[in-house]
């Protein structure tokens, strides 16, 4: 059978470019960094070239960025470690309706903690508006916090803005870019951003490994307490081959970008419109051109998502959804409805995200068997 | 996830669509969470001579809705009430314990067609379908509420 993957957002197969720099590495390069013999020092100098890439990459001093297990670890430790160094300044963060759940989470936490927490709504597009961010922040923000691209719909926000009104403002700014770093251009100087979260395994990295760029002077407590590793931001004897795989992998997308947004954005298009034009009550969900160049979600009246999602899995199409009935907290997602759509409308919401061995026959492949799916599903359905 | 006899329901689903005529019809679920069951007979000899089903839902609730049919063909209305979310779980050899609560759809749309048969025919309701049907009918109205709550103050956000 056809395999044809389509999950590029939640995961992406290592790159063997990355792969043999990883392998080469877990090889060789077994030592404590922090040892000053000979062995930790090659170590250290593996992890402090990968800084630089990486820093590179982001425009950023190598000694602003630190590596960390997850964007979900780097999430929490700006969470909570900003939240926690100044907490004499003011108790509220402002974060957007749409953050990933460990943005979320976290702030609720920090709900409980005593902090206020200010989430801003979005338009029907999924885009946080200047406007309102401008009025949200006070005398009392310590931080703001804010994604750049969107993990379900891929609507990118206007981060140079969000991030321009908290530097006049003085307040530090926070974006996760766990899905966009690598795939549009970041200039932190530039965009005048304090704080950096990204992932390694959504850019054709090992898992495992992410990084936090940290704005020079900027005030944080860590998350984890010890030997003082990453400049004593982040504990732990650090690891040293999926780091390296890391900075293979932004090298290569740092390369690449211009020509693979290219490619993607024609094959995305192709998707959504093939799918429009052939599927009565489809929809597209998000901005039509704000979006990332590798994300398609739509919706389908009338039929549930992880039903569709089944179907196609049994044709060998991998995707995911945004209905209730597939999430373990039976919950629709909150991004589709902070964007205004119905619990009846997120349901048959389904996500196609495009990635490195996306092949336009694979696109033909969905464009073939989807409008029959879609088909089958609504013949059982009581609202037809 | 699932096992293979639940997704060959899915796959396969038995006795799909809208019955013309039916002697009775129950409804259950519903769409903010996902699953929505209308279930039709037709009654001979106090036995349930066709059933068909429409379900908007994911895996469970389909694989549930086909099954449920399968099980209630031919029984008489007293059997076929005896057919409780247990049963229909059984029948599919195991559901993952999140999707659980999909069985409860199927049996409650049952429940329901054969409660709208009787009455419809003003005949005997049995105490404990009565009662059946006066909590689905109260969990019905308690989502209506929190659903119109809800979008009362998703729209207030969105302003």
């Amino acid at each position: 059978m056809k395999k044809v993957y389509l999950d590029y957002a939640a995961s992406t197969p290592i790159d063997p470019r990355v792969l043999k720099v990883v392998n080469q590495h877990l090889k060789t390069t077994f030592a404590n960094s922090s040892s000053l013999h000979s062995f930790g020092q090659e170590a250290q100098a593996v992890v402090e070239k990968s800084r630089q890439i990486v820093a590179q990459a982001l425009k950023a001093n190598p000694e602003e960025i630190i590596f960390t297990s997850s964007a979900t670890e780097s999430n929490n430790t700006v969470l909570k470690g900003v939240a926690w160094a100044n907490k004499h300044k003011g108790n509220q963060i402002i974060v957007s309706s749409i953050e990933h759940d460990c943005v979320l989470k976290s702030s609720q936490w920090l709900e409980k903690q005593g902090f206020e927490i200010i989430k801003l709504a979005v338009d029907k597009y999924g885009l946080i508006s200047p406007q309102n961010l401008k009025k949200a922040v006070s005398k009392k923000t310590i931080l703001v916090s804010m994604m750049q691209a969107n993990n379900e719909v891929g609507t990118i926000q206007p981060i140079e803005e969000l991030a321009r009104i908290c530097k006049q403002k003085n307040v530090p700014f926070h974006t996760d870019a766990s899905q966009s770093f690598g795939k549009i251009p970041i200039n932190v100087k530039k965009m005048k951003i304090d704080f950096l979260t990204a992932s390694s395994h959504k850019i054709y990295g090992p898992k495992g490994v992410a990084l936090l760029y940290l704005r020079k002077g900027v005030k944080i407590e860590p998350l984890l307490h010890g030997g003082g590793h990453e400049s004593g931001f982040r504990s732990s004897t650090v690891n040293v081959p999926v780091i390296a795989g890391l900075a293979k992998a932004v090298e290569i997308c740092q390369k690449e970008m211009s020509q693979e947004t290219i490619r993607l954005t024609k094959l995305r298009n192709k998707l959504i419109k093939g799918i429009l034009d052939k599927i009565p009550d489809s929809y597209l969900n998000g901005h039509p051109e704000k979006r990332l160049a590798n994300n398609a979600n739509l919706r389908f009246s009338y039929i549930e998502g992880e039903a569709i999602m089944l179907k196609l899995n049994q044709l060998g199409i991998a995707v995911s959804t945004g209905s209730a009935c597939s999430s373990q907290s039976l919950e629709p997602s909150h991004v589709l409805l902070a964007m205004g759509l119905r619990p009846e409308e997120i349901q048959g919401s389904i996500r196609f995200s495009l990635g490195r061995w996306t092949k336009e026959e694979e696109i033909d492949y969905v464009l073939k068997v989807l409008p029959k799916v879609i088909k089958d599903l609504r013949r059982i359905s009581p609202y037809v | 996830m699932y096992n293979q006899k639940v997704l060959k329901h899915f796959q396969k689903p038995h006795n799909f669509g809208k019955m013309k005529n039916p002697d009775g019809v129950g409804k259950a679920g519903n769409i903010v969470c996902g699953d929505v069951m209308h279930l039709y007979i037709k009654v001979e000899k106090d036995k349930i001579k066709d059933i068909k089903f429409q379900t908007f839902g994911c895996v469970a609730a389909l694989a549930t809705s086909s099954i449920i049919t399968d099980l209630a063909k031919g029984k008489t209305l007293t059997k076929a009430l005896n057919i409780n979310k247990d049963k229909v779980v059984k029948s599919l050899g195991g559901l993952p314990p999140v999707k659980i609560h999909c069985s409860v759809l199927a049996s409650d749309a049952l429940a329901e067609a054969i409660y709208d048969y009787l009455s419809k025919n003003k005949r005997k309701i049995p105490e404990d379908l009565q009662e059946k049907h006066q909590r689905i009918e109260k969990e019905k109205e308690i989502i209506e509420e929190k659903y119109k709550d809800w979008i009362k103050k998703e729209e207030k956000m969105l302003t």
